[in-house]
């Protein structure tokens, strides 16, 4: 797999991480732990709409909407993870910035091992990421399974 | 000279006081500077970034995996690695170390039980851990710790006091053992934590005679041990161990065990404690190992 199969947003964030050098990847991972957006209160105030990823060491809960913008339909990702868990919370930022907005299509045309490409593995360890691919996993069944429902 | 030990009230009934520390204790070391580089304190969590979201002032961080755990073999880290790590942490042989770490010490009780591998000498653990550090308001910082890296002489492993590998509990049968996993994990319904990863253990269940007592019974809300009066309760009384019985505790891969194995070797004063970190990962995949099913401990395998 190369980088020149995923989308623009999500190919910028994989560059980034490559660029830098293994202990720096842990710090970017937490910068996007802080950014990872709250969830908006119609979700907050009903958690079984959101889905839990059980691979993830910490509770994590995602769901994902479709909205017609412009005319197309684009796919908008939204995260719960607490803040005692950084490490969940930086998967879950990366996988917002960088397929938040996108296609159903695009969504499901990236990779399913494109975490292993953040070159986190050593330092996170292969127990650790597993939780980012089951995300990753989750996200795209979702995605499929509204493709079969009109959008909303 | 080591530091003086916590002489709180509620230590004084364990048996060896001298392994926990207080947060009142802690935070008062470290504004009596430490006794000039004598005390370390080292935080050991799940999640591997948490440490950088905040630690305690002065803090450094060993994260369990990709410290202590040898990068290619099932084991930990050799002498010399371990001489590396700790040095480069300003660990020396004679450092007092307090251990610090989010869920009520799991992983900081597992790293604890990989210093004392190296029979590191004076390793404490701070009651209560990380949580309560940050509930009663203490200061956290993300500045950079500057470390001075020392001298750590290298020291080899000894794990025949406090490790059992499997052909030790097979031969241990007929002594008491504790499973310190879930319910589900117990009975067999389910092979991995709640909540948590599927490792991968083919067969679900215990090994035979196990008492089951999951882990955190030993901890109170607040993430602190509780009372050797309830701990006493737990494990005499609940488990049926005895005064001088030889233990082995187990969970899934040895880290939830490591809490309850300071709790027995520590707390409650069992002199032969033996952590099996091979766990359920390996028990549960294992070649004609016997297992039981169900919530009663099983018959002692025939032949034993």
């Amino acid at each position: 797999m190369s980088i020149s199969a995923l989308p623009t947003a999500l190919a910028e964030i994989v560059d980034d991480f490559q660029a830098l050098e293994e202990r720096e990847r842990l710090q970017l991972l937490l910068e996007f732990s802080r950014s990872l957006p709250d969830l908006p209160p119609r979700l907050l105030d009903h958690p079984q709409l959101l889905e839990q990823v059980v691979e993830c060491q910490t509770p994590l809960f995602l769901t994902v909407e479709t909205e017609v913008e412009e005319g197309s339909p684009v796919v908008h990702l939204y995260f719960k993870a607490p803040q005692e868990a950084p490490t969940t919370r930086g998967f879950a930022g990366v996988l917002h910035e960088g397929l938040d907005g996108l296609s159903a299509e695009e969504i499901l045309a990236v990779p399913d091992d494109m975490p292993d490409l953040l070159g986190l593995t050593r330092a996170i360890t292969p127990l650790r990421m597993r939780g980012m691919s089951a995300m990753l996993g989750r996200i795209k069944r979702q995605v499929a399974a509204a493709q079969r429902l009109p959008a909303h | 000279m080591p530091l003086a030990a916590d002489s709180n009230e509620k230590f004084s009934a364990y048996a060896h006081p001298e392994r926990l520390v207080s947060t009142q204790w802690l935070a008062d070391a470290l504004a009596a500077g430490g006794s000039e580089g004598k005390l370390v304190v080292v935080e050991s969590d799940e999640d591997v970034l948490l440490y950088e979201t905040g630690h305690i002032p002065g803090a450094v961080k060993i994260d369990w995996h990709t410290d202590l755990n040898d990068p290619d073999a099932r084991d930990y880290i050799d002498g010399n690695a371990f001489a590396r790590l700790a040095g480069s942490k300003g660990i020396s042989r004679d450092s007092t170390i307090v251990l610090y770490g989010d869920k009520s010490n799991w992983w900081a009780a597992y790293a604890l039980w990989v210093f004392t591998l190296f029979g590191h000498e004076d390793v404490r653990l701070l009651d209560g851990g990380r949580d309560k550090w940050i509930a009663e308001g203490r200061e956290l910082t993300t500045d950079e710790t500057t470390v001075t890296a020392v001298e750590y002489p290298v020291v080899e492993r000894n794990d025949a006091p406090i490790r059992a590998f499997k052909e030790d509990v097979l031969a241990h049968f007929g002594n008491p053992l504790i499973d310190v996993r879930s319910p589900e994990e117990y009975t067999g319904q389910r092979t991995h934590m709640p909540a948590y990863p599927q490792e991968g253990a083919m067969r679900g269940g215990h090994i035979p005679t196990a008492a089951s007592i999951p882990w955190a019974r030993a901890a109170a809300a607040d993430g602190t041990y509780r009372s050797r009066e309830e701990l006493e309760a737990l494990y005499l009384d609940e488990a049926g161990l005895k005064p001088g019985d030889d233990v082995v505790a187990y969970c899934r891969i040895g880290e939830r065990s490591s809490h309850t194995w300071f709790a027995l070797k520590y707390l409650l004063g069992f002199d032969t404690v033996r952590n099996y970190d091979g766990s359920w990962t390996e028990w549960g995949n294992a070649v004609r190992v016997p297992i039981t099913r169900g919530s009663e401990r099983g018959e002692l395998p025939v032949g034993r």
